[in-house]
């Protein structure tokens, strides 16, 4: 079995897995970091979003082994310890989220939203959230939060 | 009750876990030991099941067993259970078809379960899935009701002649048929009632486990009622005594009335874990979850509405063809029957009303209740209808609610269709939609949208709902196979803390705030004194779960019912430390005091003394600060509304966009805004998804074409606008709280505002009816097909 070696939320770690095994796989599995979320098995619903490099990307899209070497992040490395990043803090403020399924995915996906494009129109918000499923909010509050970090970040 | 908590938007207490990735849903929790199950489902919509040949599969690496339907019933295990009977019209029951969890003798759709694979991991289980060998003999299939019922039709069971499972009605047929005799005009209408498909973002999953050691089963599921599941599971497929079967509902990602039923994977684990005596997790693929996860709607219906000149309305007429796919899932008899023709008088006072239903199996999945559930069905076909009758006379079509409006004045209301509404102020509500939604300024929209070729129309739909279904003898009268009341424990501990303990489960609903805040404010105490605990039947007496918007009406009144007895006791032992008599104690703001003295005991110190009874009135009161409570309510809630949506249309390629969209909704009394408002949001926009993107789909061979979200295709942000969302409150008369419910509203009052709205917009053309989802190509063929649009 080949092992992948990377570096997850700070830390290194390697494992020895199938070369099938999904960067999602390897993450819930292999890593139990089960913060990250599988919501279907066609890369539509972004669930499973973590940060790869820097950048967002369907851990369900990515093989493990195609991360050698990577510097992954997902939701448990996003707060700085008991601090809330500002993504997640205007999630809560705003009721971002109701079952929060879908949030991880929702909200890592946000987050690299504004390293992209720090000051989105409501448009640009709900255009980049296309590959982000919610079944519970209709949407509503999470563009709210992701406004408001937004402005946040500019104040 | 003190104001303090109630009304206002308490952030989650949820939220800290769900936003840090610390969520512990059922796939996230791993027993030592435990294997993975794969179950091997039928890719065809019937087919007669022969010889099984499991040999090569047992031989795989990891492989420990493969499990059939003569494995099941060779233990004696039962079939799914269904929850509701019926009656047909002539009084004898419905049909009942066993429904095994494994398929034995024949499969009835596409996704039926046949076999499972357990191994060490879910890829050594699924490669082995492709080893077993099951002789199937394929059959003629069917899909669409109507057509199922008709002679020569594929049948799917011996005992369900035409495929049917029962002809109901409810009504007056002669005296709606005399009205109609009367009639200055009658408006006709055939629609259909898509079908849907869920799609909780967390696939469903289970996870079985058995203690040798003393015989108790465990079973993790992503239920939205865990002691429903222990009842149904435990008695009649596993028979397991309660006392030796625990299950756990842990964070449920989404449920919309698909995690409601018993499930065939939950027995199969559960069950399974004993033969190998390891647990054993199943999670659903998605493409499993849209093959396995019970769907909704799916009603075909003819509805006639009789009016007098003056556009008041006399009688209405509906008859509904409703499928209900390959088996009957838990609750699937009761939707198109008692939770839809009950609702048919809607907001109106028409007085004569007969709907007749037949019920009919078909090769696809089994149809049970999605967000609603009859009632969005109820509510389509007569807003629907009210819009062909206002277009027909003539009559504005806000107008036309309003002549027929039950009066404000008229509570308690007794409709012809056997409920009774308590409440409501369906005009107050109109009109603050009508102003919210500049209702009076729309045709300057028009006509701005008409300048750049967008073709614009507005939609309304005054809506209302049965929630909290309700009681217990009542729905017992009406084929109900359980009881609909709700449980609450508040449990106050020796330093004063309080574990509040409820049989409904949160999924997305934010009880573990809402019901904080109603034990703070009942017990004068901080929120954060006060830890809600659901989803497990080893902590919880017992419980209905969380459906039909019942959890803040139910279990919410069940949980204060505990609270007074909390309170009765307290002062029965405050009197005792103050040496005062128990009729002199007054309590207030979470003290217990003797009336005109500043003489008082908090109810922390009375709680200490409960537990610690050295100074107590041990000969009359018990030791302990511990109550449980049973509420069964007494009526159903009527939560009602207001919908207003506004659409602009491209012509030429028949695209829909909301461009506006106003709810004002009375739910009763709000606990928590925030939450409120982001239910209504939630559930809107799925009934937005049913009238413009969503719908299941099955070819004429029987096979799911809409297996997947790339086939499926559900709102997504950049479908949408923002929503306005307004409250017009009147209080639920009958329970403590006054509220009504607020889960499935936004699903309800939705879909028939988008669809009047879209109609409204194809008026140049001449097009009155479509049906959902109203998607660009249903809009272009009917635009392309209809005759040019009159000169402007």
């Amino acid at each position: 079995m080949p092992s992948v070696s990377l570096t997850v939320n700070g830390r290194k770690v390697s494992a020895e897995i199938e070369p099938r095994t999904l960067l999602v796989q390897l993450l819930r599995e292999k890593l139990g970091l089960t913060g990250t979320h599988v919501g279907c098995d066609t890369s539509q619903c972004g669930a499973c979003v973590v940060h790869v490099d820097g950048a967002s990307i369907k851990s369900c899209t990515i093989l493990a082994v195609q991360c050698e070497g990577a510097d992954v992040l997902t939701i448990e490395g996003l707060a700085n310890g008991d601090k809330l990043h500002p993504m997640q803090e205007a999630f809560r403020e705003h009721h971002g989220l109701q079952c929060g399924f879908c949030t991880p995915g929702m909200v890592m996906s946000a987050v690299d939203l504004l390293k992209v494009n720090p000051k989105p129109t409501e448009r640009e918000i709900r255009e980049w959230l296309e590959g982000n499923i919610c079944r519970c909010t209709g949407y509503h509050n999470i563009v709210k939060a992701i406004q408001a970090a937004s402005m946040q970040a500019g104040s | 009750m003190a104001d303090g908590f109630i009304g206002t938007s308490v952030k989650r207490r949820e939220d800290a876990k769900f936003l840090t990735g610390r969520g512990n849903y059922t796939d996230d929790i791993n027993r030592p030991g435990q294997l993975d199950a794969y179950i091997i489902r039928s890719p065809h919509p019937h087919a007669g099941l022969g010889k099984i040949d499991v040999s090569r599969a047992l031989k795989q690496p990891g492989v420990v067993a493969v499990f059939t339907g003569a494995d099941m019933t060779a233990d004696g295990i039962g079939g799914l259970p269904c929850g509701w009977l019926i009656h047909n019209k002539d009084g004898s029951p419905m049909v009942e078809p066993a429904h095994p969890p494994l398929a034995t003798g024949k499969v009835r759709h596409v996704g039926d379960p046949v076999a499972v694979v357990i191994a060490e991991t879910h890829a050594q289980a699924k490669d082995a899935a492709e080893l077993v060998e099951i002789a199937y003999q394929e059959l003629p299939a069917v899909t669409d009701a109507t057509l199922a019922l008709k002679p020569g039709a594929p049948q799917l069971f011996d005992e369900a002649k035409n495929n049917l499972c029962y002809d109901w009605h409810l009504g007056d047929k002669a005296a709606a048929d005399a009205a109609f005799a009367k009639a200055s005009k009658v408006a006709k209408i055939d629609l259909i009632n898509n079908r849907l498909i869920a799609n909780a973002m967390e696939p469903r999953a289970a996870l079985g486990e058995f203690n040798r050691a003393t015989g108790e089963y465990t079973l993790y599921t992503t239920s939205q009622n865990p002691h429903v599941i222990r009842l149904l599971m435990g008695a009649n497929v596993l028979h397991v005594p309660e006392a030796k079967l625990r299950v756990i509902a842990p964070d449920v990602g989404g449920g919309f009335g698909s995690k409601i039923y018993h499930y065939a994977e939950e027995a199969i684990v559960t069950w399974a874990a004993a033969k190998v005596n390891r647990p054993v997790k199943w999670t659903a693929e998605r493409s499993e979850s849209f093959m396995s996860d019970a769907q909704g709607r799916d009603h075909a219906t003819h509805g006639e509405l009789a009016l007098d000149k003056d556009g008041k309305f006399l009688a209405l007429r509906v008859s509904t063809v409703a499928n209900l796919g390959g088996y009957l899932s838990t609750f699937a008899t009761a939707i198109p029957t008692w939770l839809y023709a009950t609702l048919l008088a809607g907001v109106y006072t028409t007085p004569v009303i007969y709907c007749e239903v037949k019920a009919v199996f078909t090769n696809t999945v089994p149809v049970d209740a999605y967000r609603g559930a009859g009632r969005p069905e109820a509510s389509y076909l007569l807003e629907r209808l009210v819009d062909v009758a206002a277009r027909e006379t003539g009559i504005d079509r806000a107008e036309l609610r309003k002549r027929n409006f039950i009066p404000k004045t008229a509570f308690p209301y007794q409709t012809p269709m056997a409920v009774q509404y308590d409440s409501g102020d369906y005009p107050g509500c109109l009109d603050a939609a009508l102003k919210a939604s500049d209702y009076a300024g729309f045709e300057t929209r028009r006509a701005a949208s008409q300048k750049v070729d967008k073709l614009r129309g507005i939609g309304i739909s005054t809506y209302i709902e049965a929630c909290g279904i309700a009681p217990s003898a009542v729905a017992g009268a009406l084929g109900a196979r359980a009881g609909l009341y709700e449980v609450g424990v508040v449990r106050v501990h020796p330093t004063g803390t309080i574990t509040v303990l409820t049989g409904t489960h949160s999924h997305g609903q934010g009880h573990e705030t809402t019901f904080a805040q109603i034990v703070a404010d009942a017990l004068g105490v901080p929120m954060e004194s006060i830890e809600v605990v659901h989803g497990d039947t080893a902590m919880i007496p017992f419980g209905m779960g969380t459906y039909g918007s019942r959890s803040l009406a139910v279990g919410g009144s069940a949980i204060l019912k505990a609270v007074d007895k909390i309170v009765a006791k307290s002062k029965k032992i405050a009197a005792h430390l103050l040496e005062a008599a128990e009729a002199d104690i007054e309590f207030k703001d979470g003290k217990f005091s003797v009336a005109g003295t500043d003489r008082s005991k908090t109810l922390g110190e009375i709680a200490l003394a409960a537990y610690v009874p050295h100074n107590y009135p041990i000969e009359t009161v018990e030791p302990g600060l511990d109550e449980t409570a049973y509420y069964d309510p007494k009526n159903f809630t009527f939560p009602a509304g207001t919908h207003i949506c506004e659409v602009e249309i491209d012509p030429q390629t028949g695209s829909v966009t909301v461009v506006k969209f106003t709810a004002v909704d009375d739910v009763g009394r709000v606990i928590n805004p925030m939450i409120v408002e982001g239910q209504v949001h939630g559930g809107v926009v799925q009934g937005i998804g049913q009238a413009l993107y969503e719908g299941c789909v099955y070819d004429a061979s029987g096979q799911l074409v809409t297996g997947s979200f790339m086939d499926y295709c559900m709102p997504r942000a950049d479908n949408l606008p923002a929503f306005a969302v307004g409250h017009h409150t009147t209080l639920c008369t009958h329970n403590t709280l006054g509220v009504k419910g607020c889960g499935e509203v936004g699903a309800i009052g939705s879909p028939p505002a988008v669809m009047n709205a879209v109609i409204d917009a194809l008026k140049p053309y001449g097009i009155t009816h479509l049906d959902m989802p109203a998607t660009p190509e249903v809009v272009w063929r009917a635009i392309d097909s209809a005759r040019p649009p009159r000169a402007a």
